[in-house]
């Protein structure tokens, strides 16, 4: 299982392995990670499971689509070039060691 | 002084976040959250979407057990609370129990409505509101060739979609005259008549289900225009009841819901309700029963902050979504009272937006696989920016440039 790393706001890292196939955002919810709300459960929806993904993994995710892109515009804390919707990254064995900034603020 | 506890009636969207939210707002005192279903607390809009699949019997849950642990959230599932004495400040539980509390939330939510129909009792008669029943139905829709639906709701039409989608023969019957009476506007639901239709579909408007008939379990439904249809499996999706009956017996305020202030409080003081359960007082003056995630979330927060000594009036701006094949409908807004709808095309014609106006004022844009526009409504709504009919129908009106502009 490829391990996925939640930073939080404060820095304090927390490595959790995910299924593949799963979400960013579900390895987090599924675990009590704070910082990812995900109210809408991963419909891309809410923009409450926003994350800044760590540069040097950029090229590794998949392309963002349109819907998330767009839905970004709603999430609480200051968009990034590297923000992301976490409910739309699915676990890929590249993506092992992946890192994810969570924003001071989901609401 | 004790310790002051917080006691919440229900344990889904609305009450989980009233507990999490007293959390993040460093509320002292104990959170016990009662909930009569087994599960630990889950997702509900997947049930009539993406969990229609057999291996997903354990849901989705909003959180993993160990959450309430950390955040000391007494939670109590499989637990019904059988009755509220205002005057003893105190919960009843079906087995006795009684619990004391300072501050109590009603987050009971609400059930499918039933309706008297001969037949109804059949196994393979099925209603669609709680994990069991979402599995129940999956199994049964895997060896089902003919379904029915009685009700052109949003669940109705979720449902019918993911039928229509496995190749089944689809049969959708309301009482009413078009689908979606309650959800979305005239334009748009026809709309989604027609992509229904598409998908093969067939509508029975104006009608209903006389009887149920079959050996043993349902076979064939009869309308009550006297047409014989085969079903192997009915879904009834009549709309829901919210579970006032608590609050009833216990001489709260209930006119279609509980009745609530500005506040969320009920008629006796301390006492909260949120979220389906609740009938509250909207911006612009109308009571209203809002059944949504958004509504049940947002709902929560306001009560947290008013336990907390926070009080501000409940005005979140609705929104809403639902997936039905490959059209991503998303509302903000409530639709009702408008009387001109605008339509507005993307850009590439994948899309489309339907802005609606009560006179010169915008209420709420319906998108069809056009998350811009309905990502600049939920701004232009929310924080009060002004759109006029006229802007909308101007050439190469882009909401999201719109939103920018005026919101700087
Ligand atoms: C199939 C389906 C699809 C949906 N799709 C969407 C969607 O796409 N988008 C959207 O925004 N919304 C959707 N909804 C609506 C959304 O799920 C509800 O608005 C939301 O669940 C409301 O949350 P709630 O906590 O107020 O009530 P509920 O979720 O109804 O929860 C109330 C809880 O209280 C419990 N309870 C009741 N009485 C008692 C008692 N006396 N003691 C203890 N426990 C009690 C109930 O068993 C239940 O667990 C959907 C709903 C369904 C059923
Ligand atoms: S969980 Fe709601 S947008 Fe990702």
């Amino acid at each position: 299982m490829p391990q996925i790393n939640y930073v939080d706001h404060s820095g304090t890292c927390t490595p959790i392995m995910v299924p593949l196939g799963d979400s960013v955002m579900e390895g987090a919810v599924a675990n009590g990670v704070e910082g990812i709300v995900a109210e809408c459960g991963g419909s891309a929806m809410c923009a409450t499971c926003h994350v800044y993904v760590d540069p040097t993994f950029s090229a590794l995710l998949p392309e963002m689509g349109e819907v998330e892109d767009t839905m970004l515009d709603l999430a609480a804390s200051e968009r990034h070039d590297n923000s992301r919707l976490s409910c739309q990254i699915r676990v890929t064995e590249a993506l092992d060691g992946l890192v994810v900034r969570m924003p001071e603020s989901q609401i | 002084m004790g310790t002051p506890v917080t006691v919440i009636v229900g344990a889904s969207h609305a009450g989980v976040q009233v507990a999490a939210s007293l959390r993040d707002l460093d509320y002292p005192g104990e959170v016990v959250l009662i909930g009569d279903e087994t599960h630990l607390p889950y997702h509900r809009p997947p049930l009539s979407k993406s969990l229609l699949h057999p291996h997903d019997a354990e849901g989705q849950v909003l959180r993993p057990a160990s959450f309430y642990a950390q955040k000391r959230i007494g939670l109590r599932l499989s637990s019904g609370v059988d009755a509220i004495e205002p005057g003893e400040r105190r919960v009843r539980l079906r087995d006795g129990e009684t619990i004391g509390f300072d501050t109590l939330v009603l987050a009971t939510g609400a059930r499918a409505r039933r309706i008297p129909i001969a037949g109804a009792d059949r196994p393979n008669v099925l209603t669609l509101r709680a994990l069991g029943d979402a599995v129940a139905l999956s199994q049964r829709l895997a060896q089902a060739r003919d379904v029915v639906v009685l009700g052109a709701g949003m669940i109705g039409l979720e449902f019918a979609a993911v039928a229509a989608a496995g190749g089944r023969n689809t049969t959708v019957i309301d009482t009413t005259e078009r689908p979606l009476l309650r959800a979305v506007s005239v334009e748009m639901a026809s709309y989604l008549k027609d992509l229904h239709e598409a998908h093969g579909v067939r509508f029975l408007f104006d009608n209903g289900i006389a009887r149920i008939e079959g050996k043993g379990r349902a076979e064939r439904v009869v309308t009550l225009d006297g047409q014989e249809i085969q079903a192997d499996l009915v879904l009834i999706a009549a709309g829901v009841l919210p579970n006032v009956e608590l609050a009833a017996e216990a001489g709260l305020a209930v006119d279609n819901g509980i009745v609530v202030d500005a506040n969320l409080q009920t008629s006796a003081p301390g006492i909260y309700a949120v979220g389906d359960c609740a009938a509250f007082v909207a911006a612009d003056g109308r009571r209203l029963r809002i059944e949504s995630v958004q509504n049940a979330t947002d709902q929560a927060r306001c009560v947290a902050a008013a336990i907390v000594g926070r009080p501000e009036p409940y005005a979140k701006a609705p929104w809403f979504w639902s997936d039905q094949y490959t059209a991503k409908l998303q509302i903000a807004g409530l639709w009702t009272g408008y009387d001109r709808a605008i339509r507005r095309d993307t850009a590439d014609g994948s899309g489309f937006a339907l802005y609606l106006f009560a006179g010169d004022r915008l209420v709420c844009v319906e998108a069809i696989n056009a998350t811009a526009d309905h990502v600049a409504a939920r701004k232009i709504l929310g924080e009060g920016i002004a759109l006029t009919p006229m802007d909308v129908q101007t050439p190469g009106f882009d909401p999201k440039a719109h939103m920018r502009q005026r919101a700087a």
